[in-house]
């Protein structure tokens, strides 16, 4: 069992979970995961880690209630423990001083994008950051980002904080505008990682992406989360997570991920259906006292 | 009490029948195939046993177990001492009784076998393992004195079980550390429930622990520990590296990346170790084989494993191999039950080409005919195309049952640890040791995918070399 030692929503259904694991959070470097397990007939899902404090002991990661899995998560509060959480995995995020370096995060993916936001700092770069998110109240760690960047973008969908548009539009700005450009990071939703490295590859820019597919053991045992890259199959867990943009078969990406869409459907509504069972029989306690 | 027939008597008694499921009735089950001996049944089968003054059977097991010595306890009814007997070189008898392919072992070098059928060993150890875990025996901690050292074992399969329980009998603190949330290696996510039910691995970890043995799960050693933080901080002096054959081989032929295609690993993983045959109750899923055509290509161990738990879950399920049965490097008893329960065999057919729709999900597979050529550097004759053999078959779900490389974790953590061309540890065959001071391995990263009873027994011969090393100190 591992202890939660903070939670707290960052936006709606997106929360910061602080887990008391001083080994991970020693070692972990950027661009790492874990595999958490939340109960003993959970599954096991990867989620990047956003941050660590080694004299803490605790390893941070921030979770969009979407499945069943991360719904249950976000029920959690400190104090609580889950039962499972094992890492850091996955080879850490190639820093170098590339230059100017441009991080891009996605709704949560900006949680994945920080840590390496703040190792390419470190590295001597001149960091520029794009958020992107639905709306206002979806954006998460401005602060932070402005903390660590030269010059931080934020872009909602629906123009109601910063620039209106996608990240790929700000990302297009600053090509057009003739700024050197030398290294670009994107994670977040498929669609907007591949949309990334289309803007970049006719520029020659190099570009990574940190990918998500399903995965069970997280260690090279099952090759659940191949994916292809350069026409090659390499393992996301331990070849990965981050690929090269420019080479990586998104559409086999998106395809592979949807493989168990209808059972996540079914597992997430036998939990609201529990979920609705037991606020209903707590209902009736109340009531009968 | 029971005593020994003079020993023409013996040679009449036939060898005792293990009841086993119905085939029909267990093809839609998780429970164990095979029931065990009765009692009655294992007297008269240990009765068989000829006591050879110069036994050969002993010969034929990696661990040695004294297996005329726990026969004769047997015959006397005195199971539990059967049970210590075999412990003395065997900590997980339970699991080997159930899993050891004794026919190519021990059975095979049973004298009568030659002229009649060979004593049931493996099935007896199977008996007085059962018996004494019936009894609620558990082992205590062995009266020793400590030697105040520290050994790490990485990997809580077979070899990393059995180098645990000799290490701690020899007086030496044990971690054992595991990298999955559950203890016991491929025993728990490789071997299926109605072959090893994971109670009798339960049992036999917790044995170990009663013995003193400390175990952590959830811990990546090449990830969230290396090898010379171990040594180096956490205060371990010897290292024993049992992490198993990790990386499952693909066939490297187009469709591979189609949804619906699987490796056994991860197949298996989803149903044995997370459950996901009891999906939605545990949350992780497996495509529903209900009725679906389920394709496994490969004719190990592992590949009959995975096309009778797809058979369990409801698949027309059918087994897809290159050459013909007889090369087929299953054992025996495992291919005849997948065939009782109804698994179709395609012989000498080999997929080419996997197919699948708009949406990349796997739909259909090219499958070519094979004929038996020349024998290759294995001493099977090889399999070559027949031209113009190429046809269509649908297909649902693909399985890929062809093996497994080694993991790279370890490797990439500790370059200095000397590894062949597969990424396989390379060690001295008698003392276990790698090429770095204090590291040993064994088990299948060392030989490449094997047995659990050739694990159980480098684990063992590790433990030797590990005691020797912390004993004179030299390298």
């Amino acid at each position: 069992m591992f202890e939660i030692v903070e939670a707290r929503f960052l936006a709606q259904d997106i929360k910061l979970f602080k887990i008391y694991s001083p080994p991970i959070a020693r070692k972990r470097k950027a661009g790492q995961f874990v595999i958490i397990r939340v109960t003993e007939t959970g599954e096991r899902i990867p989620l990047t880690i956003a941050d660590s404090d080694p004299g803490q002991g605790t390893v941070t990661i921030i979770v969009q209630g979407i499945g069943k899995t991360t719904k249950e998560l976000n029920t959690k509060a400190a104090g609580d423990t889950i039962t499972d959480i094992v890492g850091p995995l996955g080879k850490p995020s190639h820093i170098e001083k590339f230059g100017t370096t441009v991080s891009i995060g996605g709704g949560v993916g900006t949680a994945i994008a920080y840590p390496t936001a703040v190792a390419l700092k470190k590295a001597g770069n001149h960091v520029i950051t794009i958020n992107g998110a639905r709306t206002k109240d979806m954006v998460i760690l401005e602060d932070e980002m402005k903390a660590v960047s030269d010059e931080a973008f934020i872009t909602t969908d629906d123009g109601s904080y910063g620039i209106h548009g996608f990240v790929t539009n700000k990302l297009q700005q600053l090509i057009d505008e003739g700024r050197q450009i030398d290294f670009v990071l994107a994670i977040g939703p498929i669609p907007m990682m591949q949309a990334v490295a289309e803007v970049t590859r006719p520029h020659g820019i190099y570009t990574v992406v940190s990918l998500n597919p399903i995965m069970v053991d997280g260690t090279g045992m099952c090759g659940g989360c191949r994916v292809q890259v350069d026409n090659k199959v390499q393992f996301a867990c331990v070849d990965g997570p981050e690929f090269d943009a420019h080479k990586v078969n998104f559409r086999n990406l998106v395809n592979r991920n949807r493989v168990y869409h209808e059972y996540e459907l079914k597992s997430l509504e036998s939990y609201e259906h529990r979920c609705k069972l037991n606020k209903q029989a707590d209902a009736l306690k109340a009531t009968s006292v | 009490m029971a005593e020994f027939l003079p020993p023409k008597e013996r040679t009449k008694l036939p060898r005792q029948v293990m009841p086993e499921q119905d085939p029909l009735i267990r093809a839609h089950n998780f429970e164990e195939v095979n029931l065990g001996l009765t009692k009655e049944q294992a007297i008269l089968d240990a009765q068989r046993c000829l006591q050879c003054k110069k036994p050969t059977c002993m010969d034929g097991c990696p661990v040695e177990i004294k297996i005329i010595d726990f026969l004769e306890l047997v015959v006397e009814e005195d199971f539990l001492g059967a049970a210590r007997k075999i412990k003395e070189d065997n900590v997980l008898p339970a699991i080997c009784g159930r899993v050891c392919p004794q026919e190519t072992q021990c059975e095979a070098k049973c004298v009568l076998a030659k002229r009649f059928e060979p004593v049931s060993i493996g099935r007896l150890e199977r008996f007085v393992a059962d018996y004494e875990m019936s009894k609620g025996i558990t082992s205590e901690i062995p009266r020793i004195d400590k030697k105040g050292k520290k050994v790490a074992v990485v990997g809580s399969g077979p070899a990393g079980l059995s180098c645990a329980g000799d290490l701690i009998n020899m007086g030496y603190d044990v971690t054992v550390f595991e990298a999955l949330h559950e203890l016991g290696g491929v025993l728990v996510y490789g071997i299926p429930e109605f072959r090893l039910p994971k109670e009798i691995v339960r049992k036999e970890v917790n044995n170990l622990r009663n013995m003193g043995v400390e175990f952590k799960t959830n811990v990546v050693i090449g990830a969230t520990y290396s090898i010379d933080e171990l040594m180096k901080e956490e205060g371990y002096s010897a290292v024993f590296v049992a992490v198993g054959a990790g990386l499952p081989w693909f066939m490297n032929i187009p469709g591979e990346s189609l949804a619906g295609v699987y490796s056994a690993n991860e197949f298996l993983t989803r149903v044995n170790l997370m459950k996901a045959y009891k999906f939605p109750e545990y949350d992780s899923p497996v495509l529903d084989c209900k009725e679906r055509r389920v394709a496994v290509f490969g004719g190990g161990n592992v590949a009959m494993d995975a096309v009778r738990t797809a058979l369990r879950l409801g698949a027309k399920a059918t087994i897809y191999y290159r050459r013909s049965e007889a090369e087929m490097p299953a054992r025996d008893e495992e291919i005849h039950h997948a065939k009782d329960e109804g698994v179709k065999f395609e012989m000498l057919t080999t997929p080419i080409e996997l197919l699948g729709d708009e949406n990349e999900r796997l739909h259909s597979m090219k499958c070519i005919r094979m004929e038996l050529g020349e024998p290759d550097a294995s001493g099977r004759r090889r399999p070559v195309p027949i031209e113009n053999s190429e046809y269509i078959e649908p297909v649902d779900i693909a399985i890929v049952a062809i093996g497994n490389g080694s993991n790279p974790l370890i490797s990439q953590t500790s370059p200095d640890i000397d590894t062949n061309k597969w990424g396989n540890i390379n060690v001295d065959g008698d003392t276990m040791r790698t090429s770095k001071p204090g590291v040993f391995a064994g088990g299948d990263i060392v030989t490449g995918g094997a047995t659990v009873i050739l694990a159980l027994g480098a684990g063992r011969q590790a433990a030797r070399g590990i005691d020797e090393y912390l004993t004179d100190g030299s390298w």
